[in-house]
């Protein structure tokens, strides 16, 4: 085959996988989008599921969701962005900074039953916190940890060294340094960073479902149990209690997935928008 | 003394993730390895009549691995091919409005929960392949072409990064010598990429092995050793989060033993990734790295200077 030709088959080749990634993605949220928002109104959201689900709305689900995603985030922010202050401002490379980054990378590669499994044995049976929005949290926290590292990581480096040398060079100390000059300017990097993890426990299942449990309560504390939407989803696709019920449920998650991806993606704009001006 | 105290707190907090994947591990393999040395691993692993709770249990989990390859495998020959071209197609082909939205696109891929694949899969996907291939529909088939387009984001962005990686030089040298545009792809800028796209392969063979929701929504669960990509089968994964819900005593014991073959399958891969990527030096080669040759070559001195001095 002469090489033009080949060129022109391999680029069409390209184009057309190209394409069809978007193609796909349009076709999911088409999809789950038509057949579920016309069942989703304002009393889907607010209300109260009865008979499993069958009828009524997602409310416990909703704040269940958030309530998870919020609590993970608690225990997970401080330490990952402290890993990534330690790791990027604190110490040189070293054996002990590579083990610390294959845990970091071997943690991000964990399947989410392991995790499920684990938090089940260890902070369901063993700490006996029960399935619980804790027990959740604490997988959650676990799981997410790795993406806040890395998202942190890059936002500090991403801050121009001369930063550092005027503050140091003003008589500030390390750790002023990092709280006044560091972690301002990667504010934006680390909020994404933030917002991404949400999106992932928001659409997590598998690690959720045997730590957070199934309970279609309105969570009291963090010691009661609750069903994040995912889950909800999940079961009422899987039991078959109820397929509308189950659209528009996952119309309400895309929906919260899609806000999570516009949002950080807005941030990440800004954030190169802010650089470009430097 | 605050100094002190802040840079400990944050030593601590790095050390998180690390003692965690120590703790992690010692809490699955304390659960699951008392019944892989009772069953025996032979048995284990090769026996594949899986009946925990028959008045003589049998646990024999051999057709969940056979299950597990053959998804894996599928998903590999999705997502590879097209995860690849992908990722050229931004690196190299891409006018810059298309790139930007290509990327938010697999961002959004990424994004997407795995229920609502495996709620696609069993949906959309497994009446066309019922319709057109006959069997069950959930099958190993429609469970490898959703895999694939779930791995595809892995596959995309480690491949991406790795031919962006590649030096400008290569690309004008091929270029120079008369080479086109594809064939300088094909035949200079993959090779170059290889060791990052090979990780990146790995990388999706792992998120594919260990995918669950999805699975269990698409494979069918049937307890067999798949004969045809349109059988149903089941798989290590989608066992455990079947099971685990009502398991208890020694049926437990049995879905965490199954976890610690899966870890294990799991961190050959990650290690095998790490070290594809260069994130993990297993040894220290005596010769100059390629890294340390390329900027001995960038540093050079110029030949016009070499004349005059």
């Amino acid at each position: 085959m002469n090489r033009q030709l080949s060129q022109r088959f391999a680029f069409g080749l390209l184009w057309s996988a190209a394409s069809a990634t978007i193609i796909i993605l349009a076709i999911i949220v088409m999809f789950i989008m038509v057949q579920g928002l016309p069942y989703v109104n304002l009393a889907f959201l607010t209300g109260g599921p009865i008979a499993q689900g069958r009828e009524g709305g997602i409310l416990p689900a909703i704040l269940g969701t958030f309530a998870l995603g919020a609590l993970s985030l608690i225990i997970a922010v401080p330490l990952g962005v402290g890993a990534a202050v330690f790791l990027t401002e604190y110490t040189r490379p070293s054996p002990l900074t590579t083990i610390m980054r294959f845990g970091t990378d071997s943690l991000a590669g964990v399947p989410s039953i392991i995790f499920g499994l684990f938090g089940f044995i260890f902070f369901v049976t063993r700490l006996n916190l029960g399935w619980s929005l804790l027990a959740g949290g604490l997988t959650i926290a676990l799981m997410v940890l790795p993406t806040l590292i890395r998202t942190a990581e890059e936002a500090i480096r991403a801050v121009p060294v001369a930063y550092r040398e005027v503050s140091y060079g003003l008589g500030a100390s390390r750790w002023q340094m990092v709280r006044t000059v560091v972690l301002p300017n990667a504010l934006p990097g680390i909020v994404t960073g933030i917002i991404l993890s949400f999106g992932r426990a928001v659409g997590e299942t598998a690690a959720v479902i045997f730590t957070a449990g199934t309970a279609l309560n309105i969570p009291t504390s963090v010691l009661s149990p609750t069903r994040t939407m995912a889950v909800h989803f999940y079961i009422l696709a899987v039991e078959g209690i109820s397929l509308p019920k189950a659209y528009a449920t996952g119309a309400v998650l895309i929906a919260t997935i899609l806000v999570i991806n516009v949002v950080a993606n807005l941030l990440i704009t800004r954030g190169v928008a802010r650089a470009v001006r430097r | 003394m605050k100094e002190r105290l802040i840079g400990f707190l944050l030593f601590m907090s790095a050390l998180v993730s690390i003692a965690s994947l120590a703790v992690i591990t010692f809490f699955i393999f304390e659960a699951g390895l008392p019944l892989i040395f009772r069953v025996g691993i032979g048995n284990f692993l090769q026996n594949s009549i899986w009946q925990p709770s028959g008045k003589t249990p049998q646990f024999g989990i051999a057709a969940m691995i056979l299950g597990s390859v053959w998804v894996t495998l599928g998903a590999i020959m999705i997502g590879v091919p097209l995860g690849l071209a992908v990722a050229i197609f931004s690196a190299e082909l891409a006018p810059p409005w298309l790139a930007a939205v290509i990327r938010p696109v697999l961002q959004l891929l990424a994004g997407i929960p795995s229920v609502i694949y495996g709620f696609i899969g069993l949906t959309i996907l497994a009446p066309v392949v019922r319709a057109a291939f006959g069997g069950p529909g959930l099958s190993v088939v429609t469970a490898a072409l959703i895999l694939g387009i779930m791995i595809l984001p892995s596959i995309v962005s480690i491949s991406e990064d790795a031919l962006r990686a590649v030096p400008r030089a290569y690309r004008d040298g091929a270029l120079a010598v008369g080479a086109t545009q594809w064939q300088t792809i094909w035949r200079v800028l993959v090779p170059a990429a290889r060791s990052g796209i090979v990780a990146s392969i790995i990388l999706g063979m792992g998120r594919a092995l260990g995918e669950t929701m999805a699975v269990i929504m698409m494979l069918g669960n049937a307890l067999q050793v798949p004969r045809s990509p349109l059988d149903s089968a089941t798989t290590l994964t989608s066992n455990i989060g079947l099971e685990l819900a009502y398991a208890s005593g020694q049926h437990r014991e049995a879905l965490f033993a199954t976890g610690v073959v899966l870890f294990v399958l799991i961190m050959i891969l990650n290690l095998l990734a790490n070290v594809f990527t260069g994130r993990l030096v297993l040894w220290r080669s005596r010769a100059p790295s390629l890294s340390t040759m390329r900027t001995l070559w960038r540093n050079r001195v110029p030949a016009s200077d070499r004349r005059s001095s």
